[in-house]
């Protein structure tokens, strides 16, 4: 901020260059608001120019060199001061000297790596974003513009069922059996709960999704519990022999994809936690971890799409049609 | 030839497979039966000895309970003598009793004091609650106290405290 009427200052202003066509999506601020942002993947180029605008036109500004700089970090809320960078690239846009006019800077990060995904929590924040930066002897003049990055994944090879007999001996025993262990955001889970012993008088049963947030090390770790989900899954008294389906569509809620001892700075787990309420308000629960993972809608069609280029080098051109109208079909 | 495994559309929500229940767990009596009644209050006595006694009555299919009825006559002390043993043996958190009423037992009140009828009923409500909130404790079932109290026709208070086996 410059305290003097006189003497020159300039607006940055980064602009992407795929801005018009580029996918945003929402994303938490730290005050619980929701913004738009351009959506990156691991891998992709940032890339776009840095326009330089002159406050007063006609005069100088004299500066000490002009950069961009692309940011992946961890803030933790309780240790603001320090920022731990996973990722830091910069390019520089001018040397020092001075600008006579507005300027416009182009400006390439290729293929950067984006190990993990944007994250606001209640005590940890991981972002990514570019600076631009004018320095100068007093004061830098400096721009920031936030990205989200998505981690995606493909169907884990393995996932198995979880299914789990629990109880308290002589009152209560049920099996539990959910069909996965990993789901996708947008995935169901499809489960039931068995009873083999029912000596309790139950109201009611629900399922409830907990996400915790894990920060800290060693002594100072601290965990942020949160029920993200409350679902009632049976009203009523069952007994002995009685299967309770479960059927949870998780597109409703907002979640993230499980992430784990991220930069070792901190984890978000998710759980399932079965609860059983009984006449006199008392609770009887099971919790269980679960794995959530982001699917890509653009990972199906390129990898149909490469798939079927592969097909058409081995199986010979009279397949060739039939592979490109099928995988036109699965693709839309 | 082979083609791209393409996962489907829409997800697979069918139900799990089930045991089909067997009919006589369906429409027989439930595992879970367990009734307690407190009532038919009796003022026994005559002036400063008086004392109010309860019936406690239960009824319940539970394999812990010795008896599948009961019938036992208790006072206002014995569900506080309960209480105590419970807080001190048990991890349970223990529910509240009604009140002492230690006002109601001053001289020189207008009414009967602590044999006001409408005072022994609200008494009787929430002594029924209170026993059937511990009575279907899982972990206070263990207790021999409650056992004791529920089921033998006096309360031996040089008893041995434990847990009862099922």
């Amino acid at each position: 901020m410059s305290f003097f009427s006189f003497g020159q200052s300039a607006e940055i202003d980064i602009v992407l260059n795929d801005a018009e066509t580029k996918k945003k999506v929402e994303h938490k601020t730290e005050d619980g608001k929701k913004d738009k942002y351009f959506l990156f993947y691991d891998g992709e180029t940032v890339s776009g120019k840095v326009n330089v605008t002159l406050k007063n036109p006609g005069k100088r500004l004299e500066h000490q060199g002009i950069k961009i700089e692309f940011i992946g970090q961890i803030e933790l809320y309780y240790d603001r001061g320090n920022h731990h960078e996973f990722v830091s690239l910069v390019k520089d846009l001018a040397r020092p000297g001075e600008l006579t006019q507005s300027q416009t800077f182009d400006f390439e990060f290729t293929h950067v790596e984006k190990p993990y995904e944007s994250y606001t929590g209640q005590n940890v924040k991981l972002r990514y974003f570019l600076r631009a930066t004018i320095s100068r002897r007093l004061n830098d003049i400096s721009k920031e513009m936030d990205i989200v990055v998505h981690t995606l994944s493909t169907y884990p090879e393995l996932n198995s069922s979880i299914k789990m007999e629990v109880g308290i001996e002589d009152c209560l025993h049920i099996e539990f059996e959910y069909n996965k262990s990993k789901y996708h955001l947008k995935d169901v889970i499809v489960g039931k709960i068995y009873f083999l012993l029912v000596r309790i008088k139950i109201k009611h049963m629900e399922i409830d999704i907990i996400k915790r947030e894990t920060t800290g090390t060693g002594p100072n770790v601290y965990h942020e519990n949160d029920t993200i989900a409350k679902y009632e899954i049976m009203d009523g008294a069952p007994v002995r022999g009685e299967s309770i389906p479960i059927r949870l569509f998780l597109a409703g809620y907002e979640m993230t994809p499980t992430m784990r001892d991220i930069n070792k700075k901190f984890s978000v787990r998710y759980y399932l936690n079965l609860v059983l309420i009984d006449e006199e308000e008392r609770r009887y629960f099971k919790q269980q971890e679960i794995t959530l993972w982001r699917k890509g809608d653009i990972v199906r069609k390129s990898m149909s799409h490469q798939a079927a280029i592969a097909s058409q080098r081995f199986e010979g051109s009279s397949n060739n049609e039939k592979a490109v109208a099928q995988n036109k079909e699965d693709s839309n | 030839m082979t083609y791209p495994m393409s996962e489907a559309a829409v997800a697979d929500t069918r139900r799990l497979n089930s045991k089909p229940q067997d009919l006589t767990d369906a429409y027989g009596p439930p595992s879970n039966f367990l009734e307690i009644d407190v009532y038919n209050p009796q003022t026994i006595g005559v002036g400063r000895n008086r004392f109010t006694t309860y019936e406690v009555r239960m009824r319940t299919n539970l394999p812990i309970f010795k008896l599948k009825e009961s019938c036992v006559r208790r006072r206002y002390s014995d569900f506080e003598w309960l209480k105590n043993e419970l807080e001190r043996d048990s991890k349970i958190v223990v529910p509240p009793l009604p009140g002492k009423a230690l006002k109601r037992q001053l001289p020189f009140r207008g009414d009967e004091g602590i044999f006001e009828e409408s005072f022994i009923e609200e008494r009787r409500v929430g002594l029924e609650q209170f026993i059937n909130r511990i009575a279907g404790h899982p972990l206070a079932q263990n207790e021999r106290c409650l056992h004791i109290f529920l089921q033998e026709e006096s309360i031996d208070r040089n008893y041995i405290p434990g847990k009862v086996r099922q």
